[in-house]
């Protein structure tokens, strides 16, 4: 029997990325905003990043500066709003996020299509393989989409999701996280990533959030309290704006305006 | 009080943003991500359909059963526009019912069955030899861009990005015949002893 990964060791490894991360940065190294994909801290990467460098596809003419488009058939009204979903009310503090979605260059996504799906508030996913034996919510499935609007805009109703163990090492616990796909106006600048909250106990321990080694990068995935956004008698409000990388598809929107 | 200055000073242009991370699509997608007939892209019983299908697989070379695959091409005119949907809903029950089957949306979305196989059915891409595809899985910090090269596709040879991958590379970038109008392609996310890792692209 193989003995489990303690959190000592594993914290060790995130300190050991963090320190050649920062001496990177003093030899004058660029600053990097993803994580690396040869992360082992997060054992679950280990087989499946590529050891070779990618190829740059240099290309003006390439089919990934344009994108799929969504529309008003794509998303119901309802959708954005996790907590009405079923009959009956989810457990769990309910919570407003909002924010806006921004390409490299301030710019907004406009009509884009943002999807996202999250536990509920035991920490329990309503998909067959989450076996942590926490209870299903018979009221929340925890799935959202919505398009942005003119500004950029996205905004969802949903309940506080919980903390849940995995297996990556012994007392391995995530964060409490809303998991997040996103569209830009290219291909080149799709992203799937996670949303936390502020001050959770966990951000230390998590070797997936810790796989973004630069500490303001890693702050980007933090959202802010926004008592502006809660609303009285009903919800408390976060904050989380969402910049797209890559290149846009401006040789497109040229002929937009 | 005294006149305003001639001119007035050039706004500063914002700092331009920091990219927000990526982070790994994890294990728990399945009940949000894939749609009905998200691998359908081609209007039922379209006699130009062709088949696009194949493993993802790690470094063991063992299938990956948890990765999603989502494809974006031009349509068969060549326009690259795209049209909106992919996912559409039925308006009573909010259910996804997929595409009309008239339009082509340019998009489509599959997860990896426990196989690790993935299948699309979709439209030769105008003006392009290719298909573009982006990887997620768990396991996966950052997705990964590749392109299914048409073995079949006019302007292969010419293609810029193909003549700048060595010969050894290149084949992971271009499907293999599989019957008629049917393409393999296993998208290999780590070389293992005996295979090559497919080429992955980075745009800058
Ligand atoms: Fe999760």
């Amino acid at each position: 029997m193989t003995i489990p990964l303690t959190q000592e060791a594993i914290s060790a490894e995130i300190a050991g990325h963090r320190e050649r991360y920062g001496e990177h940065l003093a030899r004058g190294g660029a600053p990097s905003s993803h994580p690396d994909r040869a992360y082992a801290p997060y054992r679950g990467s280990l087989l499946r990043h590529p050891r070779q460098p990618l190829v740059a596809a240099g290309d003006p003419e390439m089919v990934e500066l344009t994108g799929p488009a969504f529309g008003v058939t794509d998303v119901t009204e309802l959708d954005h709003d996790l907590t009405r979903q079923h009959t009956g009310e989810p457990l769990g503090e309910r919570i407003t996020v909002a924010g806006r979605v921004l390409d490299r260059n301030g710019r907004p996504v406009r009509g884009q299509l943002v999807e996202i799906w999250q536990a509920n508030a035991s920490g329990r996913y309503a998909h067959r393989r989450d076996q942590h034996p926490a209870p299903l919510d018979p009221h929340f499935t925890g799935v959202g989409r919505c398009l942005t609007d003119d500004r950029g805009a996205y905004r969802f109703v949903t309940i506080r999701p919980g903390a849940y163990p995995w297996r990556n090492h012994a007392n391995a616990w995530r964060p409490a996280h809303i998991h997040f796909s996103l569209f830009g106006t290219a291909f080149t600048q799709r992203l799937v990533t996670q949303m936390y909250f502020p001050g959770d106990p966990l951000f230390a321990y998590d070797p997936i959030l810790q796989s973004v080694t630069d500490d303001a990068a890693r702050e980007r995935l933090i959202a802010t309290y926004d008592h502006t956004l809660s609303v009285p008698e009903w919800s408390l409000g976060y904050r989380w704006d969402i910049v797209l990388d890559g290149p846009a598809a401006t040789w497109i929107e040229e002929g937009r305006a | 009080m005294t006149s305003a200055p001639p001119t007035a000073p050039a706004p500063t242009p914002p700092a331009e943003p920091s990219p927000t991370p990526s982070q790994t699509v994890g294990p728990f997608y399945g009940y949000a991500l894939p749609f009905t007939g998200g691998g359908d892209l081609a209007p039922p019983g379209h006699p130009d359909t062709l088949t696009l299908h194949g493993h993802v697989l790690d470094g063991a070379g063992l299938p990956v059963p948890d990765a999603i695959v989502e494809a974006w091409q031009p349509a068969p005119d060549g326009s690259r526009t795209g049209a909106p949907g992919s996912l559409r809903r039925d308006p009573v029950t909010g259910a996804v019912i997929g595409r009309d089957t008239v339009t082509f949306t340019g998009f489509g979305r599959v997860a990896t069955d426990a196989d690790g196989h993935f299948t699309l059915r979709t439209l030769p891409p105008g003006g392009v030899p290719y298909i573009s595809l982006i990887v997620f899985a768990r396991g996966l910090l950052h997705h990964l861009h590749t392109r299914a090269y048409l073995h079949d596709a006019p302007g292969l040879t010419g293609d810029t990005l193909l003549a700048r991958v060595g010969p050894a590379r290149r084949a992971t970038l271009i499907t293999r015949p599989d019957g008629p109008r049917t393409h393999r392609f296993d998208i290999r996310l780590q070389s293992d002893d005996q295979h090559e890792e497919t080429v992955f692209l980075d745009f800058g």
